[in-house]
């Protein structure tokens, strides 16, 4: 399970272009961060590196443990979740079935699924198909996969976008059980987290 | 359930599901081998002096088709993603594909080049060796196929550039199944081919999900 990670030095290039150098980044168990920057500052390249994606040109990204250093591509099979853009989800599945692939195939069990899915409002949609859902439904469902699985590290890039008012309050009110856990969030935001959060801004 | 098992589940699921995958299969392996005889000669003496030929080079054309939803589909709605941050590596998640694929769409196939073949004018008795080569052969392809696939990833004519990259690539099953039918029909010593073709497969099996793998982190980062 990780309890910290840390980009020491970090630099990222996305083809000719470097978008920033030297940056670095602590964050623990309980802890919560927004980064927030202009459009291309490299929230996402960031949030991809920290997921493995994308090598950095420069620097080194660490994972802690309760025992020590844990070795990065281990804690990241079986402790890092990430929500980028889009959702994964296949339009011609079903969102049960979507649902409990996704859940399991993270760690999660189907009774954790189900609770998650009920936490957020899904679970008179889940017989549909994934194309008959709205944006806001399906980042929802996405949602719930996220908290259906035992990941310690939260990457999210926008997870708010397409929520209205009220699902931003609920999903705010999970972010803090999982603070409350032991957990660690890492989210790109335009807006502001509905949890309190330390900022980061990225580029300029 | 443990992972491979639910992933290859998934995988099934997706290939069935949605328009495509074995029908699809198998109704253009039904087309192309019915269009041979109306383009070349209807003439049974001289069809079935082709008839395996045609059989496997239509079943490593049928075998195309779908390669191109092994792994695109997954990378532009961003489940390979969160599949690549999952419980197995991404060299076991490719040959679980590349196998899922296998099920379904060349062991469907496998079953069909026999009757595709004896109906072409093939004796009967090449049949169930033709069925043999053709799971096989097919097998190859599916893990060859996913290397085309996964090189692909990103590029906008994506089918075509498979085409291009695999097609080269299995000839030499081609070449072996082909010579393993000629000799047995022809009475003469027939194995040699048949064990060429399995090293082939086992060669493909071995090999292609670490290059698959590389090709879609290549593609993801």
């Amino acid at each position: 399970m990780i309890r910290a990670v840390r980009a020491e030095g970090l630099a990222l290039r996305r083809g000719e272009r470097t978008l920033f150098e030297d940056f670095n980044l602590a964050l623990g168990a309980g802890e919560a961060m927004a980064l927030t920057g202009p459009n291309g500052a490299g929230k996402t390249s960031l949030l991809r590196a920290i997921a493995g994606f994308i090598a950095p040109a420069a620097g080194q990204i660490a994972f802690q443990g309760a025992a020590g250093a844990l070795e990065p591509d281990e804690a990241r099979r079986g402790g890092v979740h990430l929500i980028g853009h889009q959702d994964g989800l296949k339009p011609g599945r079903t969102a049960l079935g979507e649902l409990m692939f996704q859940a399991g195939w993270t760690g999660g069990d189907e009774a954790g699924a189900l609770a998650a899915a009920e936490t957020l409002g899904l679970t008179r949609l889940l017989g549909l198909a994934v194309r008959h859902l709205s944006a806001g439904q399906r980042r929802r469902l996405a949602l719930a996969r996220l908290v259906a699985s035992p990941r310690a590290l939260w990457l999210l890039d926008e997870p708010l976008a397409p929520l209205d008012a009220a699902r931003r309050a609920q999903f705010g009110e999970l972010m803090t059980a999982h603070l409350a856990a032991g957990g660690l969030i890492l989210a790109a935001v335009h807006d502001p987290l509905p949890i309190a959060a330390r900022a980061v801004a990225l580029g300029g | 359930m443990s992972a491979a098992a639910r992933l290859f589940r998934r995988e099934l699921a997706l290939a069935w599901s949605g328009g495509g995958g074995p029908l699809l299969a198998l109704g253009f392996y039904a087309a192309v081998t019915t269009l041979i005889p109306l383009a070349a000669s209807p003439d049974p003496r001289r069809l079935a002096g082709v008839a395996t030929g045609v059989a496997w080079v239509a079943l490593a054309l049928a075998s195309l088709l779908s390669l191109e939803r092994m792994f695109e589909r997954d990378f532009e709605d961003g489940a390979l993603d969160l599949i690549s941050l999952g419980p197995l590596p991404l060299e076991a998640v490719a040959a679980i594909k590349a196998l899922a694929h296998w099920t379904a769409a060349g062991a469907p196939l496998a079953l069909a080049a026999p009757l595709a073949a004896v109906a072409l004018g093939a004796p009967v008795a090449l049949a169930p060796l033709i069925a043999v080569t053709a799971a096989i052969g097919g097998l190859a392809f599916a893990f060859v196929g996913g290397l085309g696939a996964a090189l692909a990833l990103g590029s906008r004519r994506g089918g075509l550039v498979i085409a291009v990259i695999v097609l080269p690539l299995i000839a030499p099953p081609v070449i072996f199944g082909g010579a393993a039918l000629d000799a047995f029909a022809g009475g003469l010593p027939w194995t040699t081919g048949l064990l060429l073709l399995g090293a082939y497969a086992l060669a493909a099996i071995a090999l292609c999900p670490f290059a698959m793998a590389a090709a879609c982190r290549n593609a993801l980062s």
